[in-house]
């Protein structure tokens, strides 16, 4: 019967079908219940985390980057602002082959063949949907070369940016500095966030201490992306919900700098010289000139020459060009102003005296012989001095810069004593100037000596070192900007003011110009007031007939001044020139200070022109043109001017440029203002 | 307003008429239709408003409809002939395709007939139910353990050489289609729990034999967050896509992941992804509920068939078809691993449209031909 049973039972077989068909049923009905529940959880209970998700997929921040703040003169001349221009700009994810687009590009002569491995690590360090400038400022030659061919090179655009322009060029430059392309290590510094978008920081100068301030707060905008993170204008239900944040623009800054006397001096520094050849150059002198209002310490005049055109670091120099600059004997990069280390020579004297002043070692009434010598017992050699004063009073002493007076006050007052009271002027210190890499030179001591020299033999101070620092040669060495800060603070009795280069910052948004208060020092100790009289009346004679600076013969104002000439003590090891410069370069440095007015002191300035030769001839012309376009009412200085004019045609005949003669390339002692 | 009613009862009377004469079933007909419709309204906002797209798909739509209704005018006899015929000529071209097939996207599944390129395993979806059915219809039922171990070679062969081409998707199809034609023949309780308890050596099995893109699949089921821009990259981004949908959705040509490129195969495998988003959750119900209907609706057709084989071919169809869309949208929603297998009837592409409009062919001939057999 076990057959039987086997046969087919169509009735129990349908009934079995339609039992599990219902089990099927309800099997898929749970199913849906699944899936439904799946659904209610992404799209009801989790719905805005995944609305922010796809929110974050499509939309793509980009940065607007602030316009950098304005830098301006004291009277709002523009020294440093932001002009349009087209940059290019690559994209590493939307290019195929990177070296062979640089390569296209140099090809094309858009780029410098020997900048590509550096441009390539830059764009390999950037994050690669990053668009990374690889040419800025590009001239409209280059711009159709670029159009051009265009389609050759994918991921590579023409953006227009503001670059930044130094209406006047070199003019001012070590004190203005510049921008650069940011490097890898200002990427270390900065916020990336906030230079999102941004080509060019400050490299030097206010533009690189004050990059807080002139560069703004970035903006951003929402951009709608594809998948591909390709930007898409798409004017429907996604676009209404893009954000812009506006940028912030950089603070503008008002400079300390005079530009008119900025110019001036540039100016003066400035020859045009006929070579052998009948060839026109200009020579360019190396000097350093400042001056400071006594006042407030407010930097009037900063020049350093030669130097360099700052336009060409915002267009982003090529190694080449960097090289030239960085290997030009002349040094134009060279901040001489601030970094400049030189002996003082005999514009150290007044503070000598006052340090023998306060000291007691002399009084302003007591005299000195001098022979024309001085002699150390138990030296054999005497130091000298260029000529026989006689009986020499301090107002003497200063006046016809008696070296043998400072060589016996040097000594009676040791080292460490000068070096205690010259510290009270800002003489081997930082003088603490608003811009960065000041160098505080040498104001030597017997602590000094110790520390600075290794081997034991030579860390002993000798007697001898002492006299030498009397007249501002041996150890002792300033800077042009110590000079200055020193004479503006002797100017005003001592009481001296922090150097500054920006006296105002206006605000961008509001246009409130907020004006930062002078930085008081401490006053210079004395013993008695009176000592300032002696010394400050020793710095008149100077200026007057039959003192070491007679440029201020004829001055309608008072000024008190004193020269100096320091030996070159020769030439660095390494430091190449060639044999028609090595006899210049060998000339004494021609240095000079003084302020105007004695009674109220409105300018001091400090001067040094490189191998110029004597102070009095080279290098106080050009304070007496600082205090003339200062002091002057314009009446008296179109005057000064059309007698300046006339004299330059009695000489013409013997300097005229034109005319090439066998002594032309010789540097002329001109001196307009000479009466 | 009776004349109105009467005219609307002829109308009525005369459609019913007309498909009857065509071996139509009405409703079923009427959800395939829906379902085209949405399809056709879909693929033109996940194209990215491509009208040759929408158009290249309504083509394929009218060619599979031709045949189905061709199928559904077979005698049930000849179906029924035919099943281990369709078997083994399916057999042989899967293994045609094994030796010499034409490799697209490193698996081998294409056969170049020159005019038409098509897929051997597509017509073992068909087959697979077909001889199933034709098996235990001469057989008492529940089948006896002989019945049940030659049926599992029936499915087991096909399935392991579309499994091993590979092409996963198509091989849990074919599975799916002999499983259920199993269960639906009565398979006793025992022996599904004994399947059951052999899919964990199975699976084990699986998982070693498994090429390393599948693998990475499952892994990347597990936890998508491992590879968010590889292969996790579609799991996340459907799911952005469809739960940022929200309950009324986005709108239409509004779904920023579809419309902005993010959501990858968002006119094929993911389509699902794009209703949800610009559909939202009451689209998504509304395009699940007409699936359950379809499924409803060939289960009905099957329950009321006149014999075993019409039973079981029909139930298995409508079932199959259960599991195609239920392994797709797990799949999208993040329930179930990446398998290759699209939307049925929603998603672009013909190849497997047609399988599936002749599979509703065959049941709608079971339903006509219901009737002429009757008491």
């Amino acid at each position: 019967m076990l057959y039987t049973a086997r046969i087919k039972d169509h009735h129990s077989e349908q009934k079995l079908f339609v039992q599990r068909s219902v089990i099927a049923g309800l099997i898929i009905i749970c199913v849906i219940l699944t899936l439904i529940s799946r659904l209610v959880w992404l799209q009801v209970l989790h719905y805005d985390y995944f609305a922010e998700q796809s929110a974050g997929n499509r939309i793509r921040f980009e940065p607007l980057p602030p316009s950098r703040g304005l830098i301006l003169d004291r009277d709002g001349v523009p020294l440093a602002l932001n002009s349009p221009s087209y940059q290019l700009e690559l994209t590493r994810e939307q290019v195929p082959d990177i070296d062979a687009t640089l390569q296209g590009l140099a090809n094309l002569q858009l780029l410098d063949r020997e900048d590509l491995p550096t441009l390539k690590r830059d764009i390999l360090r950037r994050r690669s949907f990053e668009a990374v400038p690889v040419k800025l400022s590009l001239n409209d030659d280059e711009l159709a070369r670029f159009a051009v061919r265009r389609q050759d090179f994918p991921g590579v655009e023409i953006k227009p940016r503001l670059s930044r322009r130094y209406p006047l060029g070199v003019s001012g430059v070590h004190a203005i500095g510049y921008v650069g392309i940011i490097s890898e290590a200002d990427q270390k510094v900065l916020d990336a966030d906030e230079y999102a978008g941004t080509a060019l920081v400050g490299k030097a100068g206010v533009e690189k201490r004050y990059e807080s301030v002139l560069h703004g707060k970035a903006g951003y905008q929402q951009l709608l992306v594809n998948a591909q993170g390709r930007r898409v204008d798409q004017p429907g239900a996604h676009s209404s919900e893009l954000r812009r944040k506006e940028p912030t623009a950089g603070n503008d800054l008002f400079l300390t700098i005079d530009e008119r006397l900025q110019s001036a001096v540039e100016e003066m520094l400035r020859e045009q010289k006929t070579d052998a050849n009948g060839n026109t150059y200009i020579d360019q002198k190396r000097a350093a000139v400042i001056a400071i209002d006594p006042n407030n310490g407010d930097v009037l005049a900063f020049v350093s020459t030669p130097g360099f055109d700052p336009n060409l670091f915002g267009r982003g120099l090529s190694n080449a060009q960097y090289r030239e600059l960085v290997n030009d004997a002349d040094k134009p990069m060279y901040d001489r102003v601030m970094r400049g280390v030189y002996p003082s020579g005999s514009t150290i004297k007044p503070f000598m005296a006052m340090a023998g002043l306060y000291y007691n070692v002399v009084t302003p009434t007591t005299s000195e012989y001098c022979p024309g010598y001085f002699r150390l017992p138990g030296v054999a050699r005497p130091w000298t001095d260029l000529h026989v004063h006689g009986a020499v009073s301090m107002v003497t002493a200063i006046k016809v810069s008696c070296d043998v007076y400072f060589y016996s006050l040097a000594n009676q007052l040791g080292i460490d004593r000068i070096h205690d009271y010259l510290s009270e002027f800002g003489f081997g210190q930082l003088t603490g100037l608003d811009i960065d890499g000041e160098l505080p030179a040498v104001l030597p001591s017997t602590a000094w000596k110790r520390d600075y020299f290794k081997r034991k033999e030579a860390q002993q101070w000798f007697t001898g070192d002492t006299i030498s620092v009397g007249i501002g040669q041996g150890y002792l060495t300033v800077t042009p900007l110590q000079l200055a800060h020193a004479v503006a603070t002797l100017s005003k009795h001592g009481q001296g003011y922090k150097p500054r280069l920006i006296h105002a910052v206006r605000n961008s948004v509001t246009g409130e110009v907020n004006e930062l208060p002078p930085v008081p020092l401490d006053p210079v100790k004395v013993r008695d007031d009176s000592s300032w009289d002696a010394v400050i009346q020793g710095m008149e004679e100077v200026a007057k007939p039959g003192g070491t600076a007679a440029s201020f013969a004829s001055a309608p104002y008072t000024v008190g001044a004193k020269t100096g000439t320091a030996q070159v003590h020769g030439l660095a090891v390494g430091e190449k020139y060639n044999a028609s410069q090595l006899a210049e370069r060998l000339r004494d440095n021609a240095l000079f200070i003084a302020f105007a007015p004695v009674e109220q002191p409105r300018v001091a300035v400090a001067v040094v022109v490189e191998n110029g030769g004597h102070g009095g001839t080279a290098a106080a012309p050009i304070a007496r043109r600082i205090f003339d376009l200062m002091l002057l009412t314009p009446e008296q200085l179109a005057a000064q001017e059309a007698k300046r004019q006339s004299i330059e045609k009695r000489i013409t005949p013997t300097t005229t440029p034109t005319r090439p003669s066998p002594s032309a390339h010789i540097p002329a002692a001109t001196e307009p203002i000479v009466e | 307003m009776e004349l109105d009613n009467s005219r609307t009862q002829r109308t009525f009377t005369w459609t019913a008429r007309v498909l009857s004469a065509l071996q139509m079933d009405g409703p079923l007909l009427a959800g395939l239709g829906l379902l085209a419709l949405i399809s056709l309204i879909v693929l033109y906002s996940a194209s990215s408003a491509n009208m040759s797209v929408v158009l290249s798909q309504a083509l394929k739509f009218l060619f599979s409809a031709v045949v189905m209704l061709a199928v559904a005018q077979l005698p049930r006899r000849l179906i029924r002939n035919s099943a281990p015929w369709l078997y083994g000529v399916g057999l042989l071209l899967l293994v045609l395709v094994m030796i010499k097939g034409s490799s697209a996207l490193g698996a081998q599944r294409w056969l170049d007939l020159k005019i038409i390129r098509f897929q051997p395993s597509e017509i073992m979806k068909l087959a697979m139910p077909l001889l199933c059915a034709w098996y235990v219809h001469e057989r008492p039922l529940p089948p006896s353990l002989k019945d049940v171990l030659v049926l599992t070679i029936i499915i087991l062969v096909p399935t392991a050489l579309i499994a091993k081409q590979p092409d996963l998707g198509t091989a849990i199809l074919v599975l799916a289609a002999g499983g259920v034609a199993l269960i639906l023949a009565g398979l006793q309780k025992r022996y599904i729990l004994g399947v059951l308890l052999l899919m964990i050596p199975a699976a084990w099995i699986g998982w070693t034999h498994m090429h390393d893109y599948q693998r990475q699949r499952v892994v990347t089921f597990l936890n998508p967050q491992s590879d968010p821009l590889g292969s996790g990259y579609h799991i996340i981004q459907s799911q952005i896509a469809i739960g940022s949908g929200g309950v009324f959705g986005k709108g239409y040509l509004n779904g920023s992941q579809a419309q902005l490129e993010f959501l990858p195969e968002r006119a094929t495998d993911f389509i699902f992804a794009v209703i949800g988003e610009e559909w939202g959750l009451l689209g998504l119900i509304t395009i699940l509920l007409l699936y359950a209907f379809i499924i409803g609706r060939c289960l009905y057709i099957a329950a009321n068939a006149q014999d075993t084989f019409s039973r079981i071919l029909s139930g298995s169809l409508g079932l199959t078809f259960a599991v195609y869309v239920f392994v797709n949208t797990g799949m999208v929603t993040g329930l179930l691993p990446v398998v290759g297998v699209p939307l049925p009837l929603i998603s672009f592409g013909g190849s497997s449209m047609v399988t599936l409009m002749a599979g509703f062919g065959i049941v709608m001939a079971i339903h006509a031909r219901r009737r002429l057999v009757g008491r």
